[in-house]
């Protein structure tokens, strides 16, 4: 049977490795390419970086790290963040990227979504949705790095993503992200429930029973996480004996 | 030396793994008669055999496995070594391998991720694999098929016939166990 992906993701500024709270009081964990090779030993699925560098200067950097990530990975990889244009994309795919992750621009200009997927396959792009819940028990996109409500609703816009040619959804809660207290499992299920395509569920990892829950009750496909990996609270081998022992498919 | 046949999509993960493993290739217009040949299948059925017919590769490409030489097909590369596909319905593929491709019923489609294979007639050991397919072989004789996986139900996730090889899976991406397979057949190759 096919595994359920437990996916570490590494936030990129100018070309290292760094982890904050919602992208504040960021710290300096390594450089990425070591990080990468030192999770892929630990049988991680699949790796994540999202390049949160402002600059112009740095953004040059990302593409470099991409070329030499790809050399020392023998397992998948995703790279986003300010992916702004169907260039951006590109170059990033060709640089040695497995699949891109959109966000902001995807809202923006949908189309960029169909573009990557009739050039390099649907399996290579990626939507990344942020999602805050509203008073009112919906579910709303923000885009932007969390600062920007759209006032799409989520499960909308995953499912009009989908037809646009998406080949995952990366669904990050906005509410659980950073706080280790759980995945969003209503959120989470209600979208993958309702998706063709693998979701992979982000936001508020903490512990092994928070990745059963997000597996079973929250019918996701894939998990990502990065605090509880990167401050050594949870090994991917530890969590992963954990799953396979509460009968979680996983690939050990 | 290895060929790669050009048709269309990112070679790269691929000719990482070629270079680790310290094989020599390239990637030709006009692959040259004799050479171990590739296809890394990415996109769909037809879309693959029409880039191959553009190149006038399809009946050269018969030539060269009837012949003997050693033709490995990845993903859809592997598809269409079999008959035909429901994915591309009068389009014929090569058929070095007599079968042919549907669709997965079940489940989500494309099927993403690892799965675990297992050799089909209790010949070497199993492991994980990453695969993205929506579709998958269906050989007419099971001594075909090389490797079985499970997407709701038993499928084809490797075959040989001949000089013939398919992998469903993407073995550039399948961490070791992928890089083992990709040693075997250069060292198959090698033998011939």
């Amino acid at each position: 049977m096919l595994c359920k992906r437990i996916i570490p993701c590494l936030d990129v500024q100018d070309g290292r490795t760094v982890k904050g709270v919602k992208f504040q009081q960021l710290k300096d964990m390594g450089d990425p390419v070591e990080l990468a090779v030192r999770y892929q030993e630990q049988r991680a699925d699949e790796l994540v970086f999202l390049d949160i560098t402002a600059t112009r200067r740095g953004r040059s950097i990302v593409y470099d790290l991409v070329r030499r990530v790809s050399r020392e990975l023998l397992i998948p990889f995703t790279v986003g963040g300010g992916v702004r244009s169907f260039d951006d994309a590109s170059r990033l795919l060709e640089s040695g990227a497995d699949k891109v992750s959109v966000n902001t621009a995807a809202v923006n200009e949908p189309q960029l979504i169909t573009r990557v997927a009739d050039r390099y396959g649907s399996q290579c792009c990626v939507v990344a949705v942020d999602a805050r819940r509203t008073p009112d028990g919906g579910c709303e996109v923000l885009t932007s790095g969390g600062t920007n409500p759209t006032g799409l609703d989520a499960l909308d816009w995953c499912g009009r993503a989908e037809e646009l040619g998406a080949g995952e959804i990366l669904l990050t809660s906005w509410d659980q992200d950073g706080t280790t207290d759980g995945f969003d499992l209503e959120l989470t299920s209600r979208v993958s429930g309702s998706a063709g395509i693998p979701v992979i569920a982000s936001g508020g990892a903490g512990g092994p029973s928070h990745f059963v829950d997000v597996f079973t009750t929250g019918k996701a496909d894939a998990a990502l996480a990065a605090g509880i990996f990167h401050r050594g609270e949870w090994s991917i081998p530890r969590l992963k004996k954990k799953l396979y022992q509460k009968g979680i498919e996983v690939r050990l | 030396m290895i060929e790669i046949v050009p048709c269309g999509g990112n070679t790269g993960s691929l000719t990482r793994c070629l270079e680790r493993l310290g094989a020599a290739y390239r990637i030709s217009e006009r692959p040259e008669s004799g050479v171990p040949l590739i296809i890394p299948g990415v996109g769909s059925f037809g879309g693959v055999m029409a880039e191959l017919r553009s190149r006038d590769l399809v009946e050269w490409l018969r030539g060269e496995a009837a012949a003997g030489t050693p033709v490995l097909g990845i993903c859809v590369g592997m598809q269409i070594l079999f008959d035909r596909s429901e994915e591309a319905g009068a389009t014929p593929g090569l058929g070095l391998i007599p079968g042919r491709v549907v669709r997965f019923a079940r489940g989500k489609v494309p099927q993403v991720g690892w799965n675990r294979v297992e050799p089909a007639r209790g010949r070497g050991g199993g492991g994980y694999a990453y695969f993205v397919n929506s579709y998958h072989a269906v050989p007419e004789s099971d001594e075909d098929c090389t490797y079985t996986a499970d997407y709701y139900g038993a499928f084809c996730a490797a075959a040989a016939r001949r000089s013939a090889t398919g992998y469903q899976f993407h073995p550039e991406k399948s961490g070791e166990f992928g890089l083992e397979l990709l040693k075997e057949w250069l060292l198959c190759c090698a033998n011939e």
